[in-house]
């Protein structure tokens, strides 16, 4: 998973595409670059030869139909993946320029780093309190914890709303509050990275146009990467958007999933290059 | 695709469809429905009826006693039929003391099993060592008793217990001079046998633990420890309760492998290094020679040992309602 190992080919890909996709803003080196990713599960391919560029303080978001590897993508840049037996990834994920997947790379370091909020809220049975400050804890933080707790519900704008049952169980909260406690929890551990898969999935159109304005302020100050089935939604938050597409092999009975085109969202929502991500985006299919 | 329809109901030309349904409803499905429901009822029912029957007779019987030795039925330790005196004070001593020492023992024991077979075994090892631990609850307790008197006690249970006399010994509950067979030596191989039921079912507790809560904690750069403190044991506490409570409900009742180790001396003492006695193994030993009122007294100390199971059970329950509120 080092230089060495990527073929040539793999190279001009990735080269390819760097041209395609939009320039990195100058002095803003991405914060994560990732270059002929491929995914296996159990030996079938799920994703194959991905290479895209996140862009520190931006949205990206990460779209196609169901079964396109969307999740798959996502859950490289922390490896989430290692957590599933069979799972086997190739190719280069950098973060900052360093291999997350490198020999020697301890994966729970790489999760301190970059957050992540799931599909379904997914709260801890404790209280309010004791979710915020769990990462914290576990990563020793020496600080005033009280501080800390009211900093992140503050910043999930979360905290008006809870700060009265502080001690309550995080069980108690609606969905969209929950979800928000989750996003809330992430941001205690300070990442520079917060990793969403679905995030408003499970939520209202109340609850979600919340999560979205919240986006959009968490965007000054993290890096974030979106996983949604909701066209509309990576057209309303994100800055640059990956269409992703299946690819099938009849004969062989496996399916996979491609990077399509990267690019603006604006140019993918106005202007897409490939007939497959016009058709998508346009409501033809998925 | 067409539903089958009876031929009266085809005949009659004035049924509408929805009378025609309602009709064969009544003949098939209403009343096997009725009949299973009343099955039940009366299984579920009977359950209770024999519950009642039970405690109703059992006190019956014991009731001569019960008025002739009062409270110091349960508050004497003297035990003495021939003169007309029983006191079980030392029995039910001796059944708590067995039973705490097994779970204070099984307890760290089954949940490190489980712990290890649902999170950190190898997914090929995971079947054979539960299957294995599984097996373990079946062993009959007259063999883990003849084991625990044969095989563990002089390759354990003795050198144990004056191995912690020796160190321990200023400490009361370890005074010696000690015994295998004690308090000690039962309540080892009680742990033993509890093990498998305690394991298996916090094994089923931990794997219902949601994997979007084990991805949480990991996500946050949780260690395979620390996700487990952080999201598996708290949605598990409730579980471990109920499973620890079966295995004491087990070890409260278990006979003859207490008969064979517990060295039935009935004396309240402080050190779980000697012999002692407790309620099950008494009344297995003593039985056969009772004369009648020994037998009914015999009969009371069942009831006392019922009436400890429930009381355990019920504060267990309650603990497990205050735990699901919080």
């Amino acid at each position: 998973m080092n230089e060495n190992t990527i073929s040539l080919e793999e190279n001009i890909t990735a080269t390819e595409r760097g041209s395609e996709g939009p320039a990195p803003a100058f002095g803003a080196p991405s914060v994560f670059t990732v270059r002929g990713l491929g995914v296996h599960y159990g030996g079938l391919p799920a994703l194959r030869d991905v290479s895209l560029d996140v862009q520190p303080r931006e949205i990206t978001a990460i779209i196609g139909p169901s079964g396109c590897g969307k999740s798959t993508l996502i859950r490289c840049f922390n490896r989430m993946n290692d957590l599933i037996p069979g799972a086997e990834v190739s190719g280069e994920v950098l973060y900052h320029g360093e291999d997350i997947y490198a020999a020697g790379v301890d994966p729970v370091t790489v999760r301190r780093r970059i957050g992540m909020v799931f599909q379904r809220p997914n709260p801890f049975p404790k209280s309010v309190y004791d979710n915020v400050a769990f990462g914290a804890r576990i990563n020793g933080y020496k600080g005033d914890m009280d501080e800390l707790v009211e900093r992140s519900l503050r910043r999930a704008a979360l905290w008006d709303e809870v700060k009265s049952k502080l001690r309550k169980s995080a069980l108690a909260l609606s969905g969209g509050q929950q979800q928000r406690l989750c996003i809330a929890r992430a941001i205690a551990v300070e990442p520079d990275v917060i990793l969403m898969d679905e995030p408003a999935s499970a939520l209202d159109p109340i609850a979600t146009v919340r999560i979205e304005d919240l986006m959009q302020e968490l965007k000054q100050e993290y890096s974030i990467v979106i996983v949604t089935h909701n066209m509309q939604q990576a057209a309303r938050v994100s800055d640059r958007t990956a269409f992703l597409y299946t690819e099938v092999d009849e004969a062989a009975g496996q399916r996979w999933g491609i990077l399509v085109e990267f690019g603006d969202t604006s140019d993918i929502f106005t202007r897409p290059r490939d007939k497959r991500t016009e058709d998508y985006v346009s409501g033809r299919f998925g | 695709m067409s539903e089958p329809v009876s031929p009266e109901a085809l005949s009659t030309a004035s049924s509408t469809r929805a009378e025609r349904f309602r009709r064969e409803r009544t003949r098939l499905g209403r009343r096997a429905d009725t009949l299973f429901a009343g099955l039940t009822a009366l299984a579920g029912l009977l359950v209770l009826i024999i519950l009642a029957y039970m405690v109703l007779t059992t006190t019956n019987v014991a009731l001569p006693v019960f008025r002739s030795q009062g409270l110091s039925f349960v508050t004497s330790a003297t035990w003495r039929p021939a003169d007309g005196q029983f006191g079980i004070l030392a029995f039910v001593y001796g059944t708590l003391v067995t039973s705490a020492i097994a779970l204070v023992i099984a307890v760290p024991l089954s949940l490190g099993v489980s712990l290890y077979l649902v999170e950190v075994a190898p997914r090929w090892l995971r079947g054979p060592v539960a299957y294995a631990v599984d097996l373990l609850a079946a062993v009959p307790s007259v063999v883990y008793g003849l084991w625990g008197v044969f095989v563990l006690l002089p390759l354990f249970l003795q050198p144990a217990a004056e191995f912690l006399s020796r160190t321990l010994g200023f400490i009361p509950i370890f005074a010696g001079p000690a015994s295998g067979i004690s308090y000690f030596g039962a309540g080892v191989v009680l742990a033993i046998m509890i093990v498998p039921i305690i394991s298996s079912l916090s094994r089923e507790v931990f794997r219902a633990v949601p994997v979007e809560d084990r991805h949480a904690a990991y996500a946050l750069g949780a260690t395979r420890w620390e996700m487990i403190r952080g999201a598996v044991l708290p949605r598990s506490r409730a579980g471990i309760v109920g499973a620890t409570m079966l295995g004491l409900g087990r070890a409260l009742g278990e006979t003859i492998a207490v008969a064979l180790l517990i060295g039935s001396r009935a004396e309240v003492g402080a050190s779980i290094l000697k012999p002692g006695y407790s309620i099950a193994a008494l009344i297995a030993n003593t039985f056969g020679e009772a004369n009648p009122e020994g037998i009914r007294a015999l009969v009371g100390a069942g009831v006392v040992l019922f009436a400890i199971t429930i009381m355990i059970n019920m504060a267990a329950r309650m603990l497990v309602w205050r735990m699901v509120e919080r």
